[in-house]
């Protein structure tokens, strides 16, 4: 998990939002809610299942649009500029987002072409080594397990470099061993001054985390 | 320019992971026209009269085939939610992902069409115009059928919905395509149906692309 420390750190970032209300349906998911990350910090959102998690997290990124209030970055409005807000951005949805019929290492790759990043060969396979998919690198991902997929997914969040994550329900799926990786991954994703908001039932111990109860 | 390429070669890539898809849409427009010369007998006269509309029926039909796949694996495994956030243009994305579409199921019926109208008994110079309107026409078909799978995407039998959708959309299309090669064999003029063809494949690439791009956004909202 050391691999990362060379990179530059990133420049001061802030990531807010004024209050957010969420419908879905004839049902109020959350209302008012407001929240201001600066770099360095970590959001962990918390609560039951169904009380709008996932919601909250594809209004954070501009999937979905919310009722009432508006989400910053870097103090302009996401919907002014998505082009420059995706730039910096990096989302795990609910779903892997991988292509079963690919292999682990060609969906790295075209994850890195997707984003418009020169990524070597070499440099994709470290990213997999360091999540342990050694030898397991030109498998399609089908024959890959649920916890090996989320390490291919983990790869690739280490690998796009954004300096904002936000990131549904990272731990699942994932054994203690994983668990470690990225909680390093997340911590030195902290130090260099990124911001991170996740979902997750796991109690997480990380210096700086801000828990928001929904 | 560089994310159309990318998209291009992932989706044909994918294609040649699992041919069995895109084989059963090929062989589905083999089939169904030549069902035709087996069901009518050796009528030759018949068989060069009814071969234009035939032939572009089951070209529509084919493809039609394979669009229910065109989104709905991305979709599904979250990979198009991931294309909308990227910082690439998701216009030139779903054009990527469109032209895919063609070169596996538009461009191969162009080449089998050849073989197709020997079993119809059309001689070159209606085959030629054949071609011709197949080359202008099928990426017509691949843009227009784009816009009801994207809008489509995610209904429960959306694939019935998106036929009833798409397919009054190709009539234009039909209407020019087995017309011009029918007035070549009678020996008319067909610099007309290919205007009108070349003009209907202009504005399909002029539109389309964002109106798909923006249903798309809706389905994964």
């Amino acid at each position: 998990m050391t691999a990362h420390t060379s990179s530059p750190p990133f420049a001061t970032q802030s990531f807010q939002a004024t209050d957010l209300t969420c419908v879905r349906g004839e049902q109020t998911l959350f209302a008012n809610l407001s929240f201001t990350l600066t770099s360095g910090e970590c959001l962990h959102v918390r609560g039951e299942n169904g009380v709008g998690k996932t919601s909250l997290l594809r209004l954070l990124v501009g999937l979905a649009q919310p009722e009432q209030g508006q989400v910053t970055w870097n103090s302009s409005n996401i919907k002014n500029d998505y082009e420059a807000f995706h730039q910096g951005l990096c989302f795990l949805g609910h779903r892997d987002a991988l292509k079963e019929d690919l292999s682990a290492l060609e969906n790295l790759m075209m994850y890195a072409a997707l984003g418009a990043i020169n990524l070597s060969y070499e440099s994709a396979l470290q990213y997999l080594w360091q999540f342990g998919l050694r030898g397991r690198e030109d498998l399609p991902v089908h024959y890959l397990s649920a916890g090996q997929k989320k390490r291919v997914v983990l790869a690739r969040i280490a690998m796009q470099g954004a300096p904002l994550w936000i990131l549904d329900e990272p731990f699942n799926a994932l054994d203690s061993q994983g668990m470690q990786g990225f909680i390093g991954l997340l911590e030195n994703h902290s130090s260099q001054g990124g911001i991170t908001v996740f979902t997750g039932h796991q109690d997480i111990n990380i210096l700086g985390l801000k828990v928001l109860e929904l | 320019m560089n994310a159309f390429f990318m998209i291009v070669q992932r989706d044909l890539l994918l294609v040649m992971r699992r041919k069995s898809e895109v084989l059963t849409a090929l062989f589905f427009f083999v089939i169904v026209t030549s069902l035709f010369p087996l069901g009518i007998g050796a009528d030759t006269a018949l068989l060069r009269k009814i071969a234009p509309g035939v032939i572009w029926v089951s070209a529509l039909l084919a493809t039609l085939l394979g669009l229910q796949r065109l989104f709905a694996s991305d979709y599904l495994d979250g990979t198009l939610e991931q294309m909308a956030l990227s910082p690439r243009s998701f216009v030139v994305l779903v054009l990527g992902k469109i032209t895919a579409h063609w070169l596996v199921c538009g461009l191969p019926l162009l080449i089998l069409a050849p073989v197709i109208g020997l079993q119809f008994d059309l001689d070159t110079a209606a085959l030629e115009t054949l071609l011709l309107t197949l080359l202008l026409g099928t990426p017509v078909l691949s843009l227009i059928g784009s816009i009801g799978a994207a809008l489509t995407l995610g209904l429960r039998g959306g694939g019935a919905l998106m036929s009833l959708l798409v397919l009054p959309l190709y009539i234009p299309v039909l209407i020019f395509g087995a017309g011009a090669v029918y007035a070549k064999s009678v020996g008319l003029d067909v610099t007309g149906h290919f205007s009108l063809l070349g003009a209907l494949l202009i504005l399909a690439l002029a539109f389309v692309p964002w109106v798909s791009a923006a249903a798309l956004r809706i389905a994964i909202e």
